[in-house]
């Protein structure tokens, strides 16, 4: 067991204005672990995450990131340039809608290619292997590699998103829904893909989700929010199987049985 | 000898918010403990919280009060109390579940999801569907479902998938919820004479067996879980 955190997060509150965004939330993350935040909309999952990912300022609240030089560094303090770095190389960031984190006019090998080029590689046909293997591995036609996202299938487009935010062998994964908006066959297809990458590559993801079953599908432990605060949170079959708090127990007595 | 398990004085109650708050008491005080090489059965009509019982010792369900202790990499480790991830890795090495229905993951077929638990213990693909190819021949799965996702099996052969699963690895506990329900007596006997393996091996076995012949033939110390519940006591 790895004995020292990835992420350290504190007391992170946000607020917008007067209206509560989330508020004290603190947990810590290890390698290779993977969180899901459930919740009702509004309940402050997004805002939680974007957080978590300096995509928003937190108002009160530190979170800190274990760097590959083995120093914990504030990630507020952390200068633009070394914070952009981090992101396109030991973080991604899965968006619901993937044409938020896919650029749909190049073709969808340069879409993957890019984060390799960010990161210094130069050499062409390395960088072309590279974007093949990603596509192969997310199950997206090597001979489609020319072609634009914007020819893609709502669930191709979500997978070439995956393989974009992983060809760069990141420690630390956020996706917000990243099923949300595709229909089942395409969800299961896509759950059973990021269980294995999450697992053959040893990822740690904080994954934002309303569906509980993606949650058990995907998650070792969850957070269960409400009003902007985590009221309930451990081992996620715990959290399912033995649920406490009230809104917990209405989430989980909600489900849709098939 | 080693006494891998040992739950002390464990207490358990539902409080049902969405019923006006009304508290259930399942089970309390419960204290025993299992040796290495012995199987204890959880014994009682049901509703008694036999189930409540395995659940807690796997850690699905949470703990009131009390100690479950178990002996994890050359110590002791409280599960009741565990973090998660400290749960999760006592579940990856030493402790193992036969639950009563497969918990099926789209996609993955019959061999990988026997497979896995060894792929997490880091044995190699090959070996560990070797192993797992092994194991189903003898619960006599036909051959043509090992490559299928387990979601279309019948009843029978899916629990079959699930034994399969909960017997690969060599954990030194191992939980048994009623393993044997949905099996026809040939299959029975093979589950039979894996639980006296596991035993020779020197596994803590706890298990739930309403098969009179079963629990027969692989008890050997019955547990009556009527003498943990509240209402008996408070009779």
């Amino acid at each position: 067991m790895s004995a020292v955190p990835l992420l350290k997060v504190n007391d992170v509150s946000k607020f917008y204005g007067s209206r509560i965004g989330c508020r004290n939330v603190s947990f810590e993350l290890y390698p290779g672990e993977v969180l899901a935040i459930v919740g009702e909309s509004g309940s402050g999952k997004t805002t939680l995450l974007s957080c978590l990912s300096t995509r928003l300022m937190p108002t009160s609240g530190i979170v800190e990131y274990h760097m590959r030089d083995g120093q914990y560094r504030d990630l507020a303090r952390m200068a633009e340039a070394e914070r952009r770095f981090l992101m396109r190389t030991d973080w991604g960031f899965v968006h619901q809608n993937p044409a938020e984190g896919l650029r749909m006019t190049v073709s969808a090998g340069a879409n993957v290619g890019e984060r390799l080029m960010a990161i210094g590689d130069r050499h062409y046909g390395n960088i072309r292997a590279a974007a093949c293997d990603w596509l192969t591995r997310v199950e997206i036609d090597e001979d489609r590699i020319d072609d634009q996202p914007r020819a893609f299938s709502g669930g191709m487009r979500q997978r070439l998103q995956i393989a974009r935010n992983l060809v760069t062998s990141p420690r630390l994964v956020f996706m917000d829904e990243p099923t949300g908006g595709l229909d089942v066959s395409v969800q299961a297809r896509l759950l059973d893909l990021v269980r294995g990458l999450v697992h053959d590559l040893g990822l740690a993801a904080i994954i934002v989700t309303h569906d509980l079953a993606v949650a058990r599908l995907l998650s070792h432990r969850m957070m269960v929010m409400k009003d902007g605060a985590v009221i309930e949170q451990g081992l996620t079959d715990r959290v399912l199987d033995d649920p406490r708090e009230p809104y917990t127990q209405l989430l989980v007595s909600s489900i849709l049985q098939v | 000898m080693a006494t891998p398990l040992v739950v002390s004085e464990v207490a358990k109650s539902f409080t049902m918010h969405l019923r006006d708050g009304v508290r259930l008491p399942v089970v309390a005080n419960v204290s025993f403990s299992v040796k290495a090489g012995e199987c204890v059965v959880l014994g009682g009509p049901s509703g008694v919280g036999k189930s409540s019982i395995l659940k807690m010792l796997y850690g699905n369900y949470g703990v009131d009060e009390g100690q479950i202790l178990m002996e994890h990499d050359g110590r002791l480790v409280n599960l009741a109390t565990a973090e998660p991830r400290m749960v999760l890795e006592v579940r990856r090495t030493t402790l193992g579940y036969v639950s009563q229905f497969l918990r099926v993951v789209p996609r993955v077929s019959a061999l990988d999801i026997v497979a896995e638990p060894l792929q997490a213990r880091g044995i190699s693909v090959e070996e560990a569907r070797e192993r797992a190819a092994e194991l189903l021949a003898k619960l006599n799965l036909p051959k043509e479902l090992w490559g299928l996702p387990p979601a279309t099996f019948s009843g029978g052969e899916q629990q079959r998938v699930n034994i399969a699963r909960g017997f690969i690895t060599d954990h030194k506990i191992l939980l048994l919820d009623e393993p044997t329900a949905s099996l026809d007596a040939k299959n029975r006997a093979v589950v039979v004479e894996l639980i006296a393996e596991k035993k020779a091996e020197g596994t803590a076995l706890v298990g739930i067996f309403h098969d009179e012949e079963v629990r027969d033939a692989v008890a050997d110390r019955i547990i009556d879980v009527s003498e943990f519940s509240p209402r008996k006591q408070a009779a």
